[in-house]
């Protein structure tokens, strides 16, 4: 068993009793849940998919996002928790080639699916053309939402080329334009408190000219 | 999060069943919404059912000239039809005005539907909430309200339905078709859908325990010029102060929903007749039995305002 295993089962613990006493005085849960997870026993189930060109299996609490797994189940730790709410987008990845925030999804709603994470896009010796973009153009400050903001840049131009619309599209039926207002507006699910935007704009701009 | 167990259906009747027969069941689609509300334990489902293999993810013409939108087909897909794009365009700059790409790429036409208010104190479970615990009061009313609804709300809760996309839904006639556990379908009109709030603010539509959403239906384009503008605090990725959808035909004549101002779309029919006569008419009509609250009582004069701009657009 690993540290990390440890670890949640502790936390299971302290959760069970919490649980177990609001279900006395509150909410009635099933109570052969409740028992279950008194007695620590969560709902676990088997999930397969792959990530970044591996196949994974694992075994997990129903509980667990997609996000979660990848960083504390495949040490995939590139993609990153920010909110935790799909407010910030520090967690995007691509599933099936679509940018998804992987905090508000459960890993086992995945079941044979792709993932790609910051990790599958790039290596420091073999980039991926958006993040030499990122960068040469200075497109971060502290770099915590750098692979969300380099996933989602990287789908936002597949999502043009795609002829997907958006708010500041003027003709919804003539062809997308990678402009810089399209680009912006189709960003605005990835916050970056250093501020780094118009050099994330910048790249973006440098990568869709090709 | 409290512990769930998690099952995937194979048929919109079996899922149905599924739900309807264990309880504290929910069905999870997308999983954007709830999810989220699922972390704060402000639902707390003891087991779900996922519905993403039934096959309801495509959009295909009707007989009458319309769309049939399964169920499952995401926000991203339903608003780049090409279809949507030309005759439903209203839809498309709707759902497009809304959250932000990843969520939309998740999000479903039915969930869409089914998005819980965004009001800050259904969120902060420290603090009483009709909706989120039935009884416990409203800390809106004398709270901070802004943001939250002005008209259709009750002495319970002042919240609104915060989506966009139902917005265009309502305007456009939509029909919302479900399937229950005993496997009988029926087709609900959008209009009838959202309940407002009335005593029971925790009850937000007219579908039973276990009635499954497998598709929403369009009936013919209507013509005309389609707007949908959306007023906010930020550009992008915001709800809605106030939203005005609308259609306008040549003759100046035409329909208006307004969102972001009541626990549903709000549309009034005898209030758009009178768009030729201009916004002002329109939302005095509209918005006559209005309780705003100090905090956001500018909620009328800015739908006017909103409405405005689209009918000088429309004429433009």
């Amino acid at each position: 068993m690993s540290d990390n295993e440890h670890f949640s089962v502790s936390r299971r613990e302290v959760m069970a009793g919490g649980a177990a006493t609001a279900a006395a005085t509150a909410i009635p849960v099933a109570s052969a849940r409740a028992a279950a997870e008194q007695a620590g026993q969560v709902p676990t189930m088997p999930v397969a998919f792959e990530v970044n060109g591996k196949k994974v299996e694992l075994n997990l609490d129903t509980r667990t996002t997609l996000l979660d797994t990848l960083r504390e189940h495949l040490k995939l730790t590139g993609t990153k928790k920010g909110c935790d709410h799909g407010q910030c987008g520090a967690c995007t990845v691509m599933v099936n080639g679509t940018r998804v925030n992987s905090c508000l999804s459960l890993a086992v709603m995945h079941q044979g699916d792709t993932v790609t994470t910051i990790e599958g896009l790039g290596t420091p010796d073999d980039l991926h053309p958006m993040q030499a973009a990122f960068v040469k153009h200075d497109g971060y400050q502290c770099g915590y939402c750098t692979p969300g903001q380099i996933c989602s840049a990287v789908s936002v131009l597949e999502e043009i080329r795609q002829g997907i619309p958006s708010h500041v599209t003027e003709d919804l039926t003539g062809t997308m334009q990678p402009t810089r207002d399209e680009m912006r507006e189709r960003m605005s699910g990835n916050i970056c408190r250093c501020g780094a935007y118009s050099n994330i704009s910048d790249a973006m701009s440098e990568v869709a000219e090709g | 999060m409290r512990a769930f167990t998690y099952q995937r259906a194979d048929s919109p009747a079996a899922a149905a069943q599924a739900v309807a027969a264990t309880k504290g069941a929910k069905f999870i689609a997308g999983g954007t919404n709830l999810l989220d509300l699922v972390k704060l334990e402000i639902e707390v489902p003891t087991h779900l059912v996922d519905v993403q293999d039934l096959g309801l993810d495509t959009i295909e013409e009707t007989d009458e000239g319309g769309l049939r939108i399964g169920t499952l087909v995401s926000n991203t897909a339903l608003s780049a039809h090409p279809r949507v794009r030309r005759d439903y365009a209203v839809l498309t700059r709707a759902i497009q005005a809304g959250a932000s790409g990843q969520l939309r790429n998740k999000a479903t036409t039915g969930g869409n539907l089914l998005q819980r208010t965004r009001c800050s104190y259904f969120y902060d479970t420290n603090l009483p909430c009709n909706k989120r615990q039935p009884g416990s009061g409203c800390a809106a009313i004398n709270g901070v309200s802004r943001q939250l609804g002005v008209i259709g709300t009750s002495d319970k809760c002042i919240a609104t339905y915060p989506g966009d996309m139902a917005v265009a839904m309502r305007l456009l006639d939509a029909v919302v078709e479900t399937v229950k556990s005993d496997g009988m379908t029926r087709s609900i009109p959008v209009a009838d859908f959202h309940r407002l709030w009335g005593d029971t603010p925790h009850i937000e539509t007219v579908l039973e325990p276990g009635e499954l959403i497998t598709a929403v239906t369009l009936p013919r384009p209507p013509g005309g010029r389609h707007f949908y503008h959306k007023v906010r605090d930020r550009r992008s990725y915001a709800f809605a102060l106030v939203s005005v959808a609308a259609v306008i035909q040549p003759d100046g004549t035409g329909r208006v929903a307004f969102g972001g101002v009541a626990p549903k779309p709000w549309r009034v029919e005898a209030a758009e007749a009178l768009l030729p006569h201009g916004a002002k008419a329109v939302v005095e009509r509209a918005f006559a039995d209005a309780r705003p609250t100090r905090d956001n009582s500018f909620k009328i004069p800015l739908a006017e305002r909103t409405l405005a701009g689209v009918i000088a657009e429309a004429r433009s």
